[in-house]
């Protein structure tokens, strides 16, 4: 039977989770608002992630902030299936014409308050996909956006610092 | 060695179609340019393009006689608007309307707005239809799935893909070799190493040039860790969508340890942009070489603990044997690369079917089974997991001395290349004028592989289609471009 020593061995080796990074701030995140989120949301974020036209590798980012290094849920952060039980959308990609409407009708199916983080290059100015037929541009082009977390695709410690930056309002966890 | 190209008349082109439909060669590609349509094939190791001029807009079409080209057939007509002469789905499959004008890559008309998509009819009593997506409600890309389901059990399954849909394509024609590379780069971002590959390989055929050793070698390092990060995270999730989520958990360990020796043998976690026409961005780090050993000592010791747990877990292996299977029959007539074609007895992998440099001189196995269901594709992965340790111990021990590129290239030609990703064969066509592309067309894997997924789904429950649809993970943004 291998799956006990696996759970004993869970429990002698120390946890792989790393240190919590430093929230970035709201400047470096390109944010629109300036009141503290921190007293609207309480510890703790339900997002809701759109891919609007991404190449998924920013979905892989994204995907990295679940496992053991990151371990995003003892942040109170964590992924909810429908729009209606999330205050964040967690947008990629460029928006793609096709997937505009898509965008749109789960942002309007997010009960306020709510918060729309731009995540990596495409998802904040379209990137190498910013104009042409096919394309409506950045997220901000088609709903409002709040942060803006940079990246092609942004690290897990980066998406970690600016969703952080959300429940703490953009100010750093320990010291000033 | 380029595939060479012929131009053929209707007579040529449909003693082609003829030999798909016999079974004789294998679709590698189908794609269209101003008045003319292409299509790769190959058998035995030998590949070869044809091309066919469109009077008044058409030419014949290659789905009414073999099922694999509808969707391809479908794509070409909404970017150029020429039309497949007998093609039972005249659908559109790109083209949700929404874009700014139709064909933009023929003769461009005004857009018409979005029209009603019919879905194919399923008739009988007691059916019920379950639309899913195309936003879906976990972190995945988009698509439209349509269940036809009578109680449970799936009657029939279509997929509506497009969403992603950026232009890709369109935006590459006219680029620099620089920004070309970028974007053949983020056609699929899981697969990123794999495509610039592909595009680099193409482009030097196109101007009778070679990366130098160190590069074609390190190049195929950083598409082994590709692979490795692919399948590690991949296992783990199959087995999560069976709600087990302790491999899950272990697997996504292992993964994250991959990309961060990537990252410090390369700079980059995913190792975007790293190779480039002419070889490769930047020579690897010494640290990162060692960082590399040591992922390989400590994936192979823990290893064989994860397959173990696999084996011996009756729960999940309930959930995977014998769920969602796709027959030999099916897997050889799509064509279907990578483990969802090895899974099902078809044991093609571009790196031995056409080696290119390095990989014809590592030792290294592919192995197929007949089973087909989803246990064997997570059995596929893990003994590639082990193939891929090896190579990347054998490169690491054999690289080949500096440079790692020529400087950058230019010039005029034609080229291709076929290059195995973590989920298969994929092909890339380009033409080059003066340093610039002029025409490129990218073909992912997952073209062969989706409408196999249709397949595999029926007659199984609702509740296995994520197992079995993580199972192939199929890329979106790979075949919407
Ligand atoms: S920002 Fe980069 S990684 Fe993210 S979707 Fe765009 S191209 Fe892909």
């Amino acid at each position: 039977m291998s799956m006990p020593r696996f759970l004993v061995e869970g429990m002698l080796k120390g946890p792989l989770a790393e240190r919590p990074p430093e929230p970035m701030s709201f400047a470096e995140l390109g944010a629109e608002f300036e009141t503290a989120v921190q007293r609207k949301l309480g510890r703790s974020l339900s997002i809701r992630q759109v891919d609007a036209g991404s190449c998924n590798a920013c979905e892989l980012e994204i995907h990295a902030l679940g496992n053991a290094y990151y371990d995003l849920e003892r942040f109170g952060l964590r992924f909810v299936a429908s729009p209606r039980h999330a205050v964040v959308l967690l947008v990629t990609g460029p928006v793609t014409l096709n997937m505009r409407e898509a965008l749109e009708r789960t942002y309007a199916a997010t009960p306020g308050p709510k918060w729309v983080v731009a995540a990596g290059g495409c998802a904040i100015d379209g990137g190498l996909f910013a104009d042409g037929y096919a394309c409506a541009g950045g997220v901000a082009d088609v709903i409002p956006v709040d942060i803006r977390i940079p990246g092609c695709p942004p690290t897990p410690i980066a998406l970690l610092a600016g969703l952080l930056a959300l429940l703490n309002g953009g100010k750093p966890l320990r010291g000033g | 060695m380029s595939w060479p190209r012929h131009l053929v008349d209707a007579a040529g082109w449909s003693g082609a179609i003829e030999a798909l439909a016999a079974g004789r060669r294998t679709l590698a590609g189908l794609w269209g340019e101003p008045g003319l349509v292409h299509m790769a094939t190959h058998a035995d190791g030998e590949g070869a393009i044809l091309s066919t001029p469109c009077p008044n807009g058409a030419y014949r079409s290659v789905s009414a006689w073999h099922a694999p080209a509808i969707r391809l057939e479908r794509a070409l007509f909404d970017l150029h608007g020429l039309r497949p002469d007998g093609a039972l789905d005249k659908r559109p499959w790109l083209d949700h309307g929404r874009w700014t004008l139709r064909h933009p890559l023929g003769e461009a008309l005004a857009a018409t707005g979005p029209v009603p998509y019919p879905f194919l009819a399923s008739e009988g009593e007691n059916l019920h239809q379950i639309p899913v997506g195309p936003v879906h409600a976990g972190v995945i890309e988009p698509g439209h799935f349509r269940f036809t389901a009578a109680g449970e059990t799936v009657v029939r399954l279509e997929e509506r893909l497009g969403y992603v849909h950026r232009g890709l394509e369109g935006r590459l024609a006219g680029a620099d070799l620089d920004r070309a590379a970028k974007l053949a780069g983020r056609a699929s971002g899981d697969s990123t190493v794999a495509y610039a590959i592909a595009f680099a390989r193409s482009a030097e055929d196109a101007l009778g040039i070679e990366a130098p050793a160190r590069a074609q070698w390190l190049r195929a390092l950083m598409a082994e860790l590709e692979r490795l990060a692919n399948h590690l995270g991949d296992i783990g999730a199959i087995c999560n969508d069976a709600a087990f989520s302790l491999m899950h958990a272990h697997c996504g360990a292992l993964r994250e340890q991959v990309l961060r020796a990537a990252e410090s043998a390369f700079g980059h976690r995913l190792m975007m942009d790293r190779v480039i026409p002419g070889g490769v961005a930047a020579d690897i780090t010494p640290e990162g070489a060692r960082g590399i050993q040591a992922l390989l000592r400590h994936i192979r010791d823990r290893l064989p603990r994860l397959v173990e747990l696999y084996d011996d877990t009756a729960s999940l292996q309930d959930r995977t044997v014998g769920t969602g299977r796709v027959s030999p029959e099916l897997a050889a007539r799509f064509g279907a690369g990578g483990f969802v074609g090895r899974a099902s007895g078809r044991s093609f992998d571009a790196r031995k079917a056409f080696p290119y440099a390095p990989y014809d001189v590592l030792n290294f196995g592919i192995r197929a089974r007949e089973d087909g269901d989803v246990n064997a594709r997570v059995w596929i992965r893990i003994e590639e997991v082990r193939e891929s340790l090896g190579l990347v111990e054998q490169i690491l021990d054999r690289l080949p001395s500096p440079p790692v590129h020529l400087g950058p290239p230019a010039g005029t030609g034609e080229g291709n290349a076929l290059v195995e990703s973590f989920r298969g064969d994929l092909f890339v066509w380009l033409r080059l004028a003066g340093g610039r592309v002029e025409r490129a067309y990218l073909r992912d894997a997952s073209w062969f592989q989706w409408p196999l997924l249709e397949a595999a789904i029926e007659n199984n429950i609702v509740a296995d289609f994520p197992l079995c649809n993580k199972s192939f993970n199929c890329s979106y943004a790979g075949v919407d471009l």
